[in-house]
């Protein structure tokens, strides 16, 4: 157990206060006009002189040994400059990066044997992306066909040539693990009631309307390369793709470039680049490979979580929730990237916002012929999220009582915090009742529980659902290691840095160093700036370092940004505010602590006049250093460094009793929903949404809120609508956006409602929690649990999603 | 095939090119005009990333051949702003956050301004009407909904 004498002491400087004016102001965004001008600069329009295309062809098994590749016809024709196999790629490069410990290999074009239709079987590079397409269908493969796996169950029993790797033994077991956080069988024990449930939470994605891609170039002379690409974790672990290509860190530079959306999928992007790479130095040409839909769908790496729950929740006839217990089946697909990372992430909050006392998981994760996972706006605690909700619904059902009750009754209160859960997370802060009381309030709760009565009078059917979620954001990679197997990496570090330099006319430049893929890191860094040297945001410009110039950084994932480039910015400008301070209170004969900054000028503390613009002490710091004095630290110019590291974190306890302080910055929310069901054709309407979340102090509120509906919209699609299906031979089932569906503003409410509390956290700069994943987290539960409200006479269950109108049709049927 | 000579005026500017009968429009206003503002997402003509205005009419890129374009005139992301000022439209999407990767966003605003051009004073309803085609991952929509109609406002002379 960690103790409370356990958790660090805060860093945090800079505290919320009320006279703020650009922290907590929804300025426009900066990103804006270029994007909006048709400007900005993705990855496919990177373009290089003598530039040549990638098209792959892709494996039609699910799982097959590579006989014979004839690729002659392929080769003569016109246009095409390689075609490159999977055991020449061999030749080439090493395996793929992996935190996997054992690993499970994974080569960017598959050697021997194929383990998913869609795996890279051969690339051709040409002149034209048409003609590498048209060359693809010129390649004559055979293949033998091997046993297919595709249900999770079964893959636990698999043998023999169903074993995808079998040099990692006779089992499509990748790893297995159960632990015990705190006494679960003492607190069984006590449980008047065990409530116990199935779920099965399905294999969606990100699926951002850009698809991954890269330019690479290879510089034989310095044997060099440079690959521009939409990835994220370049400053962080950009070395791991040098080693795949056989170069040491410095050999290769990853120049970003904006991300057209990514929710988790383009984390840490490395099959492309690798590709284009690769290619690049065969052929001694700049390479582009930019995936096509099908390449993105059907091998990515980043479909989300596949899971089977066996829950169980034990609590007291009062209502109190004592304990938790779960048994986790999780399809990973073909191999296993980031290991089972989404669990941890899922245990930063798996005991919701309410006070279960112990909890047990028991993991087992499987191999099986499909793509294989990687992240997806929640990383798996999205799962958890719903397999708590909905088990405390069930409690609530069992006991008679109210779904909200039962909640408010269970919730850890405002005094109680910071609060270690039994995993050893802690959750730093937080008001629950108030989130609830707000989102209760917003809707008019009484009201729609009068409208439903009424409209069921009228032969229609409405529910409210109300689902809480917990909301962690800054990830760190502490907890990540205590899964593996064998002892491999353990890192503890993960921060983000800026470089901030202002220049002799007193603008300033702010470098970061992780990209743009979506978000708004360009707004943040130059609000919280500006907050900082009551600087005029125009004043400010942002830009992007490569990993040649970048300094660490591990970038947005996880609801990390806002904090961590507030922390690095609040680091930088105080080391800014310091020099200056210095360089005026020189010029100006005062003490630096008589002097304070003020719009854009530092002064004498009661002495407006007395001042100095930014403009002017900089001019000085860059042209007059022999009027400053000796002192070390006022070299000329005036720029600052900051490398910001995680807020708050511990390390996993070694004998695996708890994980340590890993996700600690805990955000939270409240959906409350309403919905009328059409019991004839299944279909659901949401009729009202209001969302209310606490993340903290907020730095931009039009910018979180946007984040909190897209999320929203995202988990309608998760509820509704999304699921990556395959066959019995491993088929997938919806490789194309007609199949795939995501929701439409169709699909989207028209009435919804987004509101905020702000609970400041009291270990990162101005109190600032991420809230990057909480709206996908958070509507899942809410909507089902509305619709089982809407059918209440039917006494329907629905432990399993996406609910589509034909599977709710059944449930209402049977 | 041989390739054909077509002539397009592209944002006011008239360009004579050869294309490959097969070129898609999109590969041809992004590759041989450099035009790289309209963005391609799925390549089968669902997400609408890619849609431009040809003569006036919303039109998948993706799903037209550049030969067939000979004669028209075409309006991309980039022919929106006028003289460096960006079209009601554009400032509308800037004011109500109505986009945050940009991506969808190129098709978004020849959408809507064909909605515009066509009903200055669209409903809710015709505003999500006209949008069905296209899709967006970031915003959850609501706020492209109301850039859309702060524009419409801007455009009758009330905004």
């Amino acid at each position: 157990m960690v103790l409370k004498a356990h958790i660090p002491e805060s860093r945090q400087t800079t505290k919320p206060h009320s006279d703020m004016k650009w922290v907590g102001n929804s300025m426009k965004r900066v990103e804006d006009p270029r994007l909006l001008q048709g400007k900005g600069i993705y990855i496919d329009d990177i373009s290089l002189p003598g530039m040549a295309h990638v098209a792959v062809l892709r494996s039609p098994h699910a799982h097959a040994r590579i006989i014979k590749i004839d690729k002659s016809k392929a080769e003569a024709l016109s246009g095409v400059i390689l075609v490159v196999t999977g055991a020449e790629a061999l030749e080439q490069v090493g395996a793929l990066p992996t935190w996997s410990s054992p690993p499970v290999p994974q080569h960017v074009i598959a050697a021997d044997r194929v383990r998913h239709v869609g795996e890279a079987v051969v690339a051709v590079l040409a002149e034209s992306r048409y003609i590498a397409e048209d060359a693809c269908d010129l390649v004559e493969v055979e293949y033998d066909p091997l046993p297919v796996v595709v249900d999770m169950e079964e893959a636990i029993h698999s043998k023999g040539d169903a074993v995808l790797h079998p040099e990692r033994g006779d089992t499509n077991v990748a790893l297995a693990r159960a632990y015990q956080f705190g006494p679960v069988d003492e607190d069984f024990a006590k449980a008047d009631l065990v409530i116990e449930k199935k779920f099965r939470w399905p294999r969606s994605g990100g699926q951002p309307l850009e698809t991954v891609g890269a330019v690479a170039e290879y510089h034989g002379a310095t044997d060099k390369f440079t690959v521009h690409a939409n990835t994220s974790m370049y400053n962080y672990c950009g070395w791991m793709i040098a080693q795949t290509l056989g170069v040491e860190g410095h050999k290769l530079n990853i120049k970003p470039v904006l991300a057209g959306g990514s929710f988790g999928s383009k984390m840490f992007v490395h099959k492309v680049p690798i590709m284009a790479a690769m290619l690049a130095r065969m052929a001694g040409c700049p390479v582009k490979f930019i995936e096509d839909r099908v390449d993105n769908t059907t091998s990515c790496d980043n479909h989300g979580s596949d899971r089977v729950y066996y829950a169980k929740l034990a609590l007291k006839n009062d209502g109190t929730l004592l304990s938790l217990k779960t048994k986790i089946i999780d399809d990973y697909g073909a191999y296993l990237q980031f290991g089972v990372g989404q669990h941890g992430n899922a245990l930063s909050q798996c005991i919701g916002p309410y006070q279960i006392n112990s909890v047990e998981v028991d993991l087992t994760a499987v191999l099986t012929n499909k793509c294989q996972q990687g992240a997806y706006r929640g990383f798996g605690s999205e799962v958890a999220n719903f397999v708590v909700e909905r088990l405390v619904d069930a409690a609530a059902d069992k006991l008679g009582r109210d779904r909200l009750d039962i909640r408010k009754q269970n919730f850890i209160q405002p005094d109680q915090f910071p609060y270690l859960i039994p995993t050893g997370n802690m959750y730093d802060s937080g008001n629950y009742q108030a989130v609830l009381e707000k989102a209760l309030n917003k809707i008019d709760i009484d009201d729609w529980r009068k409208k439903k009565v009424e409209m069921r009078k009228q032969g229609k059917y409405i529910g409210i659902g109300v689902a809480t979620c917990q909301e962690r954001s800054v990830f760190s990679s502490t907890e990540f290691w205590m899964w593996n197997l064998e002892e491999g990496v353990e890192w503890s570090s993960s921060p983000d840095s800026v470089s901030i330099k202002i220049d002799p006319t007193g603008k300033a430049m702010v470098t970061l160093n992780s990209p743009f893929w979506g978000n708004s890191p360009e707004t943040v860094a130059t609000q919280v700036l500006a907050e900082q040297l009551s600087l005029d945001p125009k004043d400010i410009e942002v830009c992007y370092a490569d990993t040649d110039q970048g300094l660490d950084s591990v970038g947005p994932g996880g609801s990390r940004f806002t904090v961590m480039i507030t922390g690095a910015v609040v680091g930088a400008a105080t080391k800014l505010r310091e020099k200056m301070f210095k360089i005026a209170g020189h010029l100006m004969e005062a003490s630096v602590n008589d002097l304070e900054l003020v719009d854009g000028a530092v002064q004498v503390k009661g002495v407006p006049d007395k001042r100095m613009t930014i403009a002017e002490i900089s001019d000085q710091a860059h042209y007059y250093r022999l009027s400053l004095p000796a002192d070390l630290d006022l070299t000329s110019g005036l720029d600052a460094t900051y490398i910001y590291d995680h807020p708050v974190t511990t390390f996993p306890d070694k004998d695996g009793k708890h994980m340590g302080i890993f996700y600690p910055i805990m955000g939270h929310s409240c959906h409350v929903v309403a919905v009328e069901v059409d019991i004839e054709t299944g279909k659901v309407d949401v009729l009202k949404f209001v969302a209310v979340h606490d993340c903290g102090t907020i730095v931009n509120p039009k910018t979180l809120d946007g984040h909190i509906r897209g999320g929203i919209v995202n988990g309608i699609g998760s509820t509704f609508l999304e699921q990556f299906s395959y066959d019995e031979n491993g088929q997938p089932q919806n490789v194309l956006l007609t199949d795939y569906l995501h929701p439409s503003i169709m699909e989207s409410p028209v009435d919804m409602e987004v509101d905020h509390v702000e609970t400041p956290s009291p270990f990162t700069e101005y109190g600032v929690k991420g809230g990057g994943e909480g709206g996908r987290m958070g509507s899942p539960p809410a909507l089902v649990s509305a619709i089982e409200d809407a059918l209440s006479e039917f006494d329907i269950s629905i432990d399993f999603l996406p609910i589509t109108p034909m599977r709710l049709r059944e449930l209402i049927r049977n | 095939m041989d390739n054909v000579s077509i002539s397009v005026k592209v944002n006011g500017r008239q360009y004579e090119r050869e294309v490959e009968p097969r070129k898609l429009l999109s590969d041809f206003l992004r590759h041989d005009l450099g035009l790289t503002g309209t963005h391609v997402g799925c390549e089968h003509g669902i997400c609408g990333a890619c849609t431009i205005l040809l003569d006036g009419k919303s039109v998948r890129s993706c799903l037209t051949f550049a030969v067939v374009t000979n004669g028209a005139e075409i309006k991309t992301i980039e022919g929106h702003a006028a003289n460096g000022k960006m079209s009601p439209l554009q400032e509308a999407f800037w004011e109500n956050h109505g986009l945050q990767c940009g991506y969808c966003t190129p098709g978004m605003l020849a959408t809507a301004q064909e909605l515009l051009d066509a009903n200055p004073n669209p409903t809710v309803g015709e505003v999500r009407e006209a949008l069905s085609g296209n899709l967006c991952r970031c915003t959850g929509y609501q706020t492209i909904v109301d850039s859309i109609l702060a524009a419409a406002e801007t455009i009758r002379g009330e905004g």
